[in-house]
């Protein structure tokens, strides 16, 4: 028996960490190629989530069609903040750039108060087969978990062969090292970076899909904590690095839930908090970064 | 050099004046019972919110390191210095030196736990110390949420629990319900002391050795490491300084409410003080000052848009931002002025011909 609920619980460690995963990416890619932490990323979820619900609920179309609804809704999201409120700053101080994508996480978070109210709503699964049972029924394995760790996987395989093969790929990644010496190559920089946006933004959509359908409760500050969660995921395999982000959304995600499940729901947050201190502090650039030598 | 120090002392000066002389405006006002009750309900809070603004500057703006957890330490001064209140309430009657005292024991218990996080957390730079002390935020508030503290109503002696509620006495710290049956003793005088305090306090350690040493550091860390100036040591005084300032922050705020609880120190609250850093100018003191105020007084002055308060304040920090660092804004102001100038500097010269 003991065992069955440890399957079980890694299995739901596994989903919820995939659900991490794929947001960390896109904190990580952004994070990669226009040096700034997006702390709008989280809301950009929520947005996603409410726009899939609207889809299906109100317009009555299929999952798939909502899907992709919300990952082009999204995606023109991600572009336009960053248009509008990231591209101007971009030779500014850090901080101020910071400061600006908090903003943008009050204004989105705000707007999502106004247009759906902040009474939650009950989000419908995207997905809807029978749940795998295992051990003649012991262990359950959730539609929703199975579909969210496939696509987690899919993603991660597109995402690897975008960035290795494609010439736009090969772009961020010069980006990424040098921007200036990217530049002088002939590559077209501002055009990178809104790509590198709309790409982490139609993975936030997905993401948020995922996560709503397995974890119901729909309000505008769904993608707060997911957001600050996979921003932790994202430091703890390495910011920056794309298998990186993979693996530590994973490691968190089993982390919280054995840490729920054993230790003490309460502390739940802070053992995985506290798993992150002290990783960093022996290894302070993450799992899979790379130490930057300092110039003098 | 001496024209320097005059130029900081008078800088310095203007920002103590700037202080004392709200002060002494809103106290008149209030004596005259001119403020409405929402403004009163304002004042405590708006020290509050300025002490830590100055606070978290220290760390920010004069050592250069960004932190994310501020609200921890507020949390710790409030819980403290609440239980202290409720535990002395029989044994000391006056309240302001009952509030002193909760304010002094809940500043060192915070910088006791700056000194905790501090040593670790402070060997790791910019973005991953960020998340660092974003974690040891939640995972301060996360603990907090579990203690139970009971207090025999006669005897007056403590029980402490970790997540286990059931202890003698009555509950004064109840888990996630946090502190309860706080008497409200902040007042507005006492607030206007802290401030004081921590004015002294920051701008004194800024304008010495150990202000430049920090200063040093944050501009170029390899460089003053090589003339002998220890990171550790001065980035930990920074960092437990701007601790014990918002424990103290944090004992004044929940004095000001009945009951306090872990989730008012949210992730949010950081973001927030950061914002009135950061909005005022890194390593402006002043600026922190006037930010923390107008940003405070803000959100109650468009209350008139009800649901609409939050997205114009949204909307005000990111234009606020975009006009004060983007090149390109700054160039259309730029053209602008030089429009309007250049639209009076013809008149003028209009007029001038008009006049031969």
């Amino acid at each position: 028996m003991i065992r069955v609920s440890f399957l079980s619980n890694l299995i739901n460690g596994i989903s919820l960490g995939s659900v991490y995963a794929i947001i960390a990416l896109g904190y990580t890619m952004v994070y990669g190629i226009a040096k700034m932490l997006n702390f709008a990323h989280g809301d950009v979820i929520m947005i996603g989530a409410y726009i899939s619900f609207c889809v299906t609920q109100y317009l009555g179309l299929p999952a798939w069609v909502s899907v992709l609804a919300s990952m082009l809704v999204c995606t023109l999201l991600g572009m336009t903040i960053e248009r509008l409120a990231y591209k101007p700053l971009r030779s500014a101080p850090s901080l101020a750039v910071l400061i600006t994508a908090i903003g943008m996480s009050y204004f989105l978070q705000n707007i999502a108060q106004l247009i759906w109210s902040a009474n939650p709503k009950s989000f419908t699964s995207v997905v809807a087969f029978e749940p795998l049972r295992l051990f003649g029924g012991k262990l359950i394995v959730t539609d929703e978990a199975i579909v969210t760790v496939l696509t987690c996987v899919v993603i991660m395989i597109c995402l690897t062969l975008f960035t290795e093969k494609t010439k736009m790929g090969k772009a961020m990644r010069a980006v990424s090292e040098d921007k200036g010496a990217a530049q002088l190559m002939g590559i077209n920089v501002n055009m990178t970076i809104s790509v590198t946006f709309a790409i982490g933004s139609a993975l936030a959509a997905i993401a948020g899909v995922l996560l709503c359908s397995s974890y119901p409760a729909l309000m505008p500050t769904t993608g707060s904590m997911p957001g600050i969660k996979a921003f932790t995921a994202a430091v703890f395999g390495g910011i920056g690095s794309i298998p990186g982000a993979m693996l530590g959304g994973i490691l968190l995600g089993i982390i919280e839930i054995f840490g729920k499940s054993y230790i003490s729901t309460e502390l739940g947050d802070a053992i995985v908090f506290a798993i992150l201190i002290l990783l960093l502090l022996v290894k302070p650039t993450g799992l899979l970064g790379k130490k930057v030598n300092e110039k003098v | 050099m001496k024209k320097k120090n005059n130029k900081t002392f008078i800088s310095n000066l203007i920002t103590y004046a700037m202080v004392i002389i709200a002060f002494v405006v809103i106290s008149i006002m209030q004596e005259q019972k001119l403020l409405s009750y929402s403004a009163k309900q304002l004042l405590v809070p708006v020290c509050v919110w300025i002490v830590m603004a100055v606070s978290l500057n220290l760390t920010v703006g004069i050592s250069g390191e960004l932190s994310l957890g501020h609200a921890g330490f507020m949390c710790v001064g409030a819980f403290v210095g609440a239980v202290l209140t409720i535990i002395t309430k029989k044994t000391i009657d006056n309240e302001a030196l009952r509030l002193i005292i909760a304010m002094v024991v809940g500043g060192v218990a915070a910088g006791l736990t700056g000194v905790i996080v501090g040593v670790p957390v402070l060997r790791l730079r910019g973005d991953y110390l960020a998340i660092v002390t974003l974690a040891f935020g939640e995972i301060i508030r996360n603990v907090l949420n579990l203690v139970y503290v009971g207090m025999d109503q006669e005897t007056g002696a403590l029980a402490f629990g970790f997540n286990n509620p059931n202890l003698p006495g009555k509950l004064i710290v109840n888990g996630p319900q946090g502190v309860q049956g706080i008497t409200r003793i902040s007042t507005f005088t006492m607030g206007f002391v802290l401030i004081i305090f921590a004015l002294i306090v920051v701008l004194n350690m800024t304008n010495s050795r150990a202000g430049r040493a920090m200063m040093a550091l944050r501009d170029n860390r390899i460089a003053a490491e090589s003339v002998g100036i220890s990171a550790t040591k001065y980035k930990l005084m920074a960092f437990v300084t701007s601790a014990v300032l918002a424990g103290m922050a944090g004992a004044l705020y929940a004095m000001n409410y009945s009951t306090v609880t872990g989730a008012k120190f949210k992730f949010d609250t950081s973001i927030l003080v950061l914002v009135f850093v950061v909005l005022g100018g890194i390593g402006n003191i002043r600026g922190s000052i006037i930010a923390a105020t107008v940003l405070t007084i803000l959100p109650e002055m468009l209350r008139e848009f009800s649901d609409y308060r939050m997205l114009i304040y949204a909307i005000v920090l990111i234009m606020v931002m975009l006009a004060t660092n983007s090149p390109a804004f700054k160039q259309w102001l730029d053209i602008a002025k030089e429009k309007i100038t250049g639209l009076f500097a013809k008149k003028k010269e209009k007029g001038d011909t008009a006049n031969e």
